[in-house]
């Protein structure tokens, strides 16, 4: 698969803050990307720069095989920014049909995509409507239209699902997966890790502006699983001692357990058949993206990111 | 290009389609109309007769004083003593009266004094016009007294020195153009002025609005933050200059129907002057053919050039500050006090400009004035009082096209400044900035 973005040793400087230092990787065409990071790590900074809002220091954006051209790549992407808003007083109608326009369709181009996710989404009745009159869900919804109505080949969400509740949040996710069926790609920040683990393919993780990890959830996962097993068991008088594995915690109804080294799963299995047990479940356990996150986070100074001298 | 013109359209039509526009926009001229309207119309109906009964024990008056026709005096004169006149005054037979003593003298030998009573306070102006009457028909007898004939005093008081003012240029100077000029000068600076300070602040609010609804940074990313800022600052103009053409139409056409609409008030105003100061002045005005001398000084003023001057330093100095408006706005938050304390620098500039302008319409080409003339912070202003008194009295070509130039590179330079300021300051926020920031801003690369 080719590649619709590629950023190479991207790096921007603030006055006392390394906010993205030197940073690259590559993102697949198609792909749910998720850009994750504690606060002040440098991810809205990095957004900036891919949005063409800031020029980076160093380095090079690639955008769909050619070097980003912020004055007329700006098409091509759509970004739904964290600090998000829409004008209170403009009529929801005519207000997708400005942002449309300012996207670079035509006015007719745009009220045929507008009615299209209009109706799609279930907003026909707002077109008249004021976004004062609308509630935090529904502006939400409006603001996401608006992101994705000029059919961005690279669609940016940060935080998307913050102030939706399940049944939208699920709509909209429903929609970024359809989005990415129909050939966008799209890169989604947040620190919320259950839902990067649901939606995303492919995940960086960055802290202090630098890149801590890069790669697919699962790979991830694997990377850092630390070889627990829990194993379900029924019977009595169960030796659950082994040279195979140690003991972590001993639940009413099984354990979980560590394979020393050498072992292999399937030493653990032996070892309780041999018993007698009848072994109900067994499943290995990988660490869940959140305590990865924790992990890699925790111990460095991300929580009160201090200023820096930079020079 | 295309994107400033999308937004400017929208910042347009957003403000158009208000209600407040409409309000504003035709309201004001007809609020201005309504005032005029009641003006004329108290002084219209102040013409009630005043009736004074004058009981002239001394003769002083020898039965007569200076009675102007089509006054709303009348001075009656009776042998009543004051006891009976003031049953007649509580009878409102009179109005007031007036009582010379018998000892009174004109030559002022006595410490009596006229007694002049009125059943009612009598208002300022009437009083006013009862005192001017009553010492002025006493200094002309006081003058008779002294042998000077009425017919000598009036030739006296009928000879004017003609001086003859001219310019270097040779041209003679008319009385009334001069005034004009000043009028004329005075009223267009002062306007731009009020433009600069009610469109920038405008211009100011809208950037807030956009910070504070969170918006900027979606349309920053459809659109370059130069273009959002410009296409605001011309839509709130093209905004300011329909406001001005719709205020210049209709108060154009009230003028043309007031005398359609109150003919009867028309005629009235011709024949009765509207306030003393006024009437002395139109009866001045037409003893020293002034009248005439206004109209030749209204077409000696070269309109086309100011209404041209105008219509550039309006724009020019509209673009020059609202960039430089835009920028503050960038850089307040959600309190509009922070933006207060920030604009400060911007306001002192054109508040110099306006003392400057008044110096300006009195001594046209003093070096104070050629300066702030030709300084792009505060020619819109400044000139505009030069240019009313024309070409070359008040301003040279060379200044005037020098001045222009200089504008509009003012215009780019703050626009260029402004605009670093502003991409900046739109994605800044809960951070209270300063002076010193917004220049770091302002000269940093990129």
């Amino acid at each position: 698969m080719s590649k619709i973005l590629e950023l190479q040793a991207l790096r921007k400087y603030y006055a006392t803050q390394k906010a993205v230092d030197d940073i690259s990787f590559s993102i697949e065409k198609g792909s749910i990307f998720g850009l994750l990071g504690p606060n002040g790590a440098g991810k809205t900074t990095l957004l900036r720069m891919i949005t063409g809002i800031f020029y980076p220091d160093m380095g090079e954006i690639i955008l769909d095989g050619k070097k980003f051209d912020p004055l007329n790549d700006i098409q091509l992407i759509g970004y739904m920014p964290e600090e998000r808003g829409l004008y209170k007083k403009m009529k929801i109608g005519e207000q997708a049909l400005y942002l449309a326009q300012l996207k670079g369709l035509s006015k007719a181009e745009a009220m045929e995509k507008i009615k299209f996710w209009f109706k799609k989404l279930e907003m026909e009745t707002w077109w008249n409507k004021k976004v004062e009159d609308l509630s935090k869900g529904m502006s939400q919804k409006l603001q996401f239209v608006t992101t994705v109505l000029h059919e961005p080949k690279l669609i940016i969400l940060d935080e998307p699902f913050s102030g939706l509740d399940p049944l939208n949040a699920n709509l909209i996710k429903d929609e970024i997966f359809g989005l990415a069926k129909r050939g966008s790609t799209i890169i989604f920040s947040t620190h919320r890790m259950e839902q990067v683990e649901e939606i995303c393919d492919h995940i960086i993780l960055m802290n202090l502006g630098k890149k801590v990890l890069d790669g697919s959830v699962s790979g991830i996962k694997q990377s850092f699983k630390e070889n627990k097993f829990s194993i379900k068991v029924q019977g009595d008088n169960i030796n659950a001692s082994s040279q195979a594995f140690s003991v972590l915690e001993d639940k009413s109804d099984g354990y979980i357990l560590k394979i020393n080294e050498g072992f292999k799963s399937n030493d653990i299995l032996t070892h309780f058949l041999q018993q007698g047990v009848i072994v109900e479940a067994f499943n290995e356990i990988l660490p869940s993206l959140n305590e990865i996150f924790i992990r890699l986070v925790e111990g460095s100074n991300a929580r009160t990111r201090s200023f820096q001298q930079v020079d | 290009m295309n994107k400033i013109s999308l937004v400017a359209r929208r910042e347009f039509l957003t403000r158009v389609q208000k209600k407040t526009f409409l309000l504003t926009t035709i309201g004001v001229p007809i609020l201005i109309f309504a005032f005029y309207a009641l003006i004329i119309f108290f002084s219209v109906k102040s013409t009630d007769n005043f009736k004074i009964a004058v009981s002239d024990k001394a003769n002083v008056f020898n039965g007569e004083i200076n009675n102007k026709k089509s006054s709303d005096l009348i001075f009656e004169f009776v042998k009543d003593d004051t006891a009976v006149l003031q049953t007649k005054l509580e009878q409102k037979e009179y109005d007031a009266y007036l009582y010379v003593p018998a000892t009174y003298s004109i030559t002022g030998t006595t410490t009596d004094s006229l007694q002049f009573r009125s059943a009612k306070t009598v208002g300022i102006m009437t009083r006013e016009k009862i005192e001017s009457r009553i010492s002025k028909t006493l200094e002309e007898k006081r003058l008779m007294a002294m042998n000077i004939s009425k017919t000598q005093l009036d030739s006296i008081q009928n000879q004017k020195e003609t001086i003859t003012f001219s310019s270097s240029s040779g041209k003679t100077e008319n009385q009334a153009k001069v005034g004009l000029s000043y009028g004329v000068g005075f009223v267009s600076g002062f306007m731009i002025y009020i433009i600069l300070f009610i469109y920038g602040t405008m211009v100011m609010r809208g950037v807030v609005e956009e910070k504070v609804s969170r918006i900027a940074e979606v349309i920053i990313s459809s659109v370059k933050p130069f273009q959002l800022m410009m296409g605001k600052i011309i839509g709130i103009g093209a905004v300011g200059l329909l406001q001005f053409i719709i205020w210049g139409v209709l108060i154009f056409a009230i003028q043309l129907l007031i005398p359609v609409l109150f003919p009867q008030l028309f005629e009235q105003m011709q024949s009765q002057p509207v306030q003393p100061g006024m009437m002395a002045a139109a009866e001045t005005a037409k003893q020293s053919g002034a009248l005439s001398g206004i109209m030749a000084g209204l077409n000696e003023i070269n309109f086309p050039l100011i209404i041209g001057c105008f219509i550039f330093y309006f724009l020019g100095g509209y673009f020059m500050y609202a960039s430089l408006f835009a920028a503050v706005g960038s850089a307040a938050n959600e309190d509009m006090q922070d933006a207060q304390s920030l604009l400060l620098p911007i306001m002192m500039p054109i508040i110099f400009a306006i003392v400057i302008m008044m110096q300006a319409v009195n001594n046209p080409n003093g070096s104070l004035a050629v300066f702030g003339s030709l300084f792009p912070l505060t020619s819109p202003i400044v000139m505009m009082a030069r240019v009313a008194h024309g070409i070359p009295d008040g301003v040279t070509v060379f200044q005037l096209i020098l001045s222009m130039v200089f504008l509009i590179l003012g215009f780019f330079g703050t626009t260029w400044l402004a605009a670093k300021i502003y991409r900046t300051g739109i994605l800044m926020y809960g951070k209270k900035v300063t002076w010193k920031e917004l220049w770091k801003w302002a000269v940093k690369k990129n």
